[in-house]
């Protein structure tokens, strides 16, 4: 079976006045109805990868390089037509801000609608019945009144909702989900994330669930990739995140959760900022940070580590266990 | 001389007994105004009838989702918005009697949550942190503010003269914390202080919010959607649901029970933080409602599993457990005489 | 975890040189070549406006029946002479200190007069903003330039008079701009902290609210002026502005409106000044607008 993704060595740049280093040699890559969660921190390059995937950058003022396979279709080659039926059809997105995301002036039925006949070719008939189908799968109450209601007249979770039933109204192979809880209340974003999970084993297609947050992300996802200044400094299925990481990085990301630290201990916070990705990092980009760096990190990138079969760890204590806690 | 040294607060008055901030029935309603005289036609009951004190020393959390009004606490303890009823007591001294709107500010001060949005983009680091010294007729407050500057690790002699937006956000949150504490205050209110940080830079600055409360003796007000962040940083847990008080207690015995059922609720949509033992069931449907028109009786009633007649109906009071007086809650399955089918019983599994 | 030892190689943070506003503002101004431009043409008006006596120019009053209606580059006469034999280049020149002073002057006041009312509309709010800005809408009904006519007419003919007509036109769009950015800026955490900090109302304006809001007055205002000065122009040109044997452009564009068929590059002369200079001070104000964007 194809794989749904296979990234090799992406690298993005934007120019500018400010040249950045988003993306620095990245590769990915996810089996069919893979859910892969994307961690890191503001200017990781977690949404770049997504923009990415869906060619949503800007071509002026970007420098990709790089190959994306998604279900053996090369995606850097696609123009015109063919992007467009890619996108939203192949593979479609759910935003953080749904209330920016949706359409003000067409109800939530006639946005779905529109985006099942453009994909589809269906009548206006049966792409209402589609997007009433779809209201009733994202668990959305008396959906058949809710088709014509406007974005405004929703609430926040319930626009959420409407936003995941235009994604996947089409059948994407692949999800692509940036922060889509984030800007949600802690009650409604775990509706959402188990609503999710339960769609995603209904459709069986791949998710990529792009977060910050570490407890979203183990709740969603299969596998975890954490990225750093651009890179992925450490991959593994959530159990190997979560019990046996082994990147510093990923160790600090884990304390910092505050999950099991005793009240008014003090916690052992990473110094320091993420660098400004002005130049390509050569060596450890993590290394300024690193409470247990070595001379040797700051003289090149860190081989990868590949501990077990899809395990690896950008860093070279990464062999050794750590003395560290 | 060391910055403490330097530290200007107001003298404390009645001892460690009296509370720092005590506020009771506390009331704002928002107008909402349409049409083309602009009259009132629907009021957000943001705040209503919230009561609490602070102990000097203490650090108190408040939670709650978005429409719960914790935020309009925090700016109703400051005066930033004008309160429609009840008290505000700062020290003994309550707001609009003996305490003026000018001396409660010189007593809290608060950290707002967007770090860029707070600062003038137009002033210089050194500026915007001696301004509140400046405005409060405090001695040196540039010499002040540099001092304030170097005890939140920015160094004066690199940040004093740059701007807003030549910051990081953990480093502008810091002027932020050095800008409220240039005024020398006793109470900081903190509303989603660290909430808008990446999580590293979240725990340098929790770190550093510990150790100056240390120095100079600060009481917090912290306000947070992170339980975590809040059990962390707090002596005692606030709850609040739709402009309401649902329970206080202590950290460890709210941590141990949650005795309202939308604070257990609140609880388990925590993130399990367990690959092998993800949530199964979310705790609650739907959306809070609106605070516009606000359910009757107890405003939990229309999403709660244990709701009867008796909670459409009467608004539960904030009364004390019985078995530990300091964990109140405000539910009538705690109140033998609600009339509640399970009065008295405590809130099922 | 150690941390002494990850501070030994801890990276020092990124240290950027930091400017004053203004400096950054002028540094940006200096960097745009058409703004450049447009500031020079409007400093050499200005200048050769204000020092025109010392220009060796000829009597700009002084006609001569026999040197009517020269051409442009007639000996003696660079740029002609006008229906009364006047030198046309003195006139153009003196005619931009009139000019000039009654395009800009209007603005200037309307300026600081509108600026405080938006201002004090935009942060007071409330009742305050309620009559303010109803008051100012009244003056909305009416097209800028029919109230031009209308107050002038009302007071007669005159530079003060003009003056005072035109000032009144420009004061409500002023106060209007200045009363949106003032009540956005009034959202803003940052006013919040500093009413927080026990400052008092005007304190938290001179501080922090006008440091905020006077450049985009200022960008709007300056774009105002070239309507101004087409409207003072157009005021002396229907005889109720500046009157004659005054120098002034409008003045000499109704005057020399007669010979349009004897010598159209002549009568042509005085709409040029006009022209040149209401798009100079447009791309100018432009070149401000895009300087003074402090984010990038």
């Amino acid at each position: 079976m194809t794989k749904l993704l296979e990234m090799k060595n992406l690298n993005v740049r934007f120019k500018g006045k400010r040249t950045v280093h988003a993306i620095n040699d990245v590769s990915l890559s996810m089996e069919q109805g893979e859910t892969l969660a994307l961690l890191g921190e503001s200017g990781s390059g977690k949404s770049v990868t997504l923009k990415t995937l869906l060619g949503l950058l800007p071509p002026k003022r970007s420098e990709i390089d790089g190959s994306i396979h998604v279900n053996g279709t090369d995606i850097m080659s696609l123009r015109g037509k063919a992007l467009q039926r890619y996108r939203g059809g192949e593979v479609s997105m759910v935003f953080q801000e749904p209330a920016l995301a949706l359409d003000p002036v067409y109800t939530v039925g006639h946005q779905i609608a529109e985006s099942v006949m453009r994909h589809k070719g269906v009548n206006k008939a049966e792409a209402m019945s589609t997007a009433l189908d779809m209201l009733d799968r994202v668990r959305i109450p008396s959906a058949n009144r809710r088709l014509h209601n406007y974005p405004h007249e929703l609430s926040g979770g319930m626009r959420q909702r409407v936003m995941i039933a235009l994604a996947l109204a089409c059948r994407p192979r692949l999800l692509l989900a940036d922060e889509p809880t984030t800007a949600l209340d802690a009650t409604v974003q775990i509706q959402i994330l188990l609503l999710l999970r339960e769609l995603q084993k209904e459709f069986g297609m791949g998710v990529i669930f792009v977060t910050h947050d570490i407890g979203v992300a183990v709740e969603i996802s299969e596998r975890i990739a954490v990225m750093y200044a651009g890179q992925v400094v450490e991959e593994g299925t959530t159990h190997e995140i979560i019990r046996d990481a082994r990147h510093p990085y990923t160790q600090g990301l884990l304390a910092a959760n505050l999950h099991d630290v005793a009240r008014g201990e003090r916690l052992n916070a990473i110094p320091g900022a993420p660098p400004a990705l002005e130049v390509r990092p050569d060596s450890c980009p993590f290394a300024p940070r690193c409470p247990v760096a070595m001379p040797e990190c700051a003289a090149g990138l860190p081989p990868l580590h590949l501990p077990s079969d899809r395990r690896r760890v950008a860093c070279l204590r990464a062999a050794q266990p750590l003395a560290a806690e | 001389m060391s910055v403490t040294d330097t530290y200007q607060p107001l003298p404390d008055t009645g001892g460690p007994a009296q509370p720092l901030i005590r506020v009771s029935g506390l009331q704002k309603y928002f107008p909402v105004r349409g049409g083309i005289l602009g009259r009132t036609q629907a009021k957000v009951q943001a705040v209503d009838g919230v009561s609490f004190e602070v102990k000097k020393g203490e650090t108190l959390g408040i939670v709650g989702e978005s429409g719960c009004g914790k935020s309009t606490t925090a700016k109703l303890l400051i005066g930033l918005v004008e309160k429609d009823k009840g008290e505000i007591v700062f020290d003994g001294h309550a707001l609009g009697e003996r305490l003026s709107l000018k001396d409660l500010r010189r007593g809290v001060q608060m950290v707002f949550q967007d770090s860029y949005a707070t600062l003038n983009p137009r002033l210089t680091i050194l500026d915007s942190v001696a301004f509140g010294a400046k405005v409060q007729g405090l001695d040196n407050p540039e010499d002040l503010a540099r001092k304030m500057m170097d005890r939140v690790g920015l160094d004066p002699d690199r940040f004093a003269h740059r701007y807003p937006h030549e910051l990081s956000g953990g480093q502008r949150q810091r002027v932020n914390i050095a800008r409220a504490l240039a005024m020398s205050p006793r109470l900081v209110v903190l509303d989603e202080a660290v909430s808008a940080l990446d999580k590293s830079v979240e725990a340098q600055v929790l770190n550093l919010l510990n150790d100056l409360r240390e120095e100079f003796g600060l009481t917090y007000v912290f306000i947070s959607h992170d339980l975590n962040v809040v059990r962390y940083i707090s002596d005692r847990i606030l709850v609040m649901y739709l402009g309401e008080v649902v329970e206080v207690a202590p950290v460890e015995s709210i941590w141990h029970e949650q005795a309202h059922p939308y604070t257990r609720s609140l609880f388990s949509a925590m993130p399990s933080m367990d690959p092998d033992n993800r949530t199964k069931e979310p705790p609650l449907a739907g959306d809070p409602p609106n605070p516009i028109n606000p359910p009757s009786g107890c405003r939990f009633h229309t999403r709660c599993r244990f709701a009867s007649a008796v909670c459409r109906e009467a608004v539960p009071k904030l009364s004390g457990l019985a078995r530990n007086g300091d964990h109140m809650v405000a539910c009538h399955l705690h109140d033998a005489e609600s009339g509640h089918p399970k009065a008295g019983q405590g809130v099922p599994e | 975890m150690a941390m002494a030892e990850a501070t030994s190689i801890h990276a020092p943070e990124k240290v950027e040189k930091s400017k004053g506003y203004w400096s950054g503002v002028g540094h940006r101004l200096v960097r745009d070549p058409l703004t450049m431009f447009c500031l020079a043409v409007i400093a050499a008006l200005i200048l050769s406006a204000v020092f025109a006596p010392y220009l060796g120019l000829a009597d700009p009053y002084k006609g001569s029946m026999i040197a009517r209606l020269k051409p442009i580059g007639a000996p003696g006469y660079p740029l002609g002479t006008d229906e009364q034999g006047r030198d046309m280049l003195a006139r153009l020149i003196y005619g931009g200190r009139l000019t000039l002073f009654i395009g800009l002057m209007p603005v200037v006041i309307a300026f600081f007069a509108g600026s405080i009312l938006g201002i004090t509309a935009g942060y007071v709010g409330g009742l305050t903003n309620t009559i303010i800005m109803r008051t100012v809408d009244v003056f909305f009904a009416f097209p800028s330039v029919l109230l031009a006519i209308a107050i002038s007419g009302a007071l007669g003919a005159g530079i003060v008079n003009s003056l005072v007509s035109l000032t009144i036109v420009f004061i409500p769009p002023i106060t209007r701009v200045a009363e949106a950015v003032t009540s956005g800026v009034r959202k803003l955490d940052y006013i919040d902290a500093a009413r927080a900090s026990g400052a008092s109302a005007w304190t938290v304006i001179r501080v922090h609210v006008i440091g905020n809001v006077l450049s985009p007055i200022f960008v709007y205002a300056t774009s105002l002026t070239s309507v101004c000065m087409i409207l003072a122009a157009g005021l002396s040109f229907l005889g109720i502005g500046v009157r004659p044997p005054e120098p002034e452009w409008g003045l000499m564009l109704n005057t020399l409106r007669s010979v349009i068929y004897v010598n159209p590059w002549l009568s042509a002369l005085p709409g040029v000044m006009i022209f040149v200079t209401s798009l100079c001070l447009n791309l100018l104000s432009d070149g401000l607008r895009s300087a003074m964007n402090v984010r990038d």
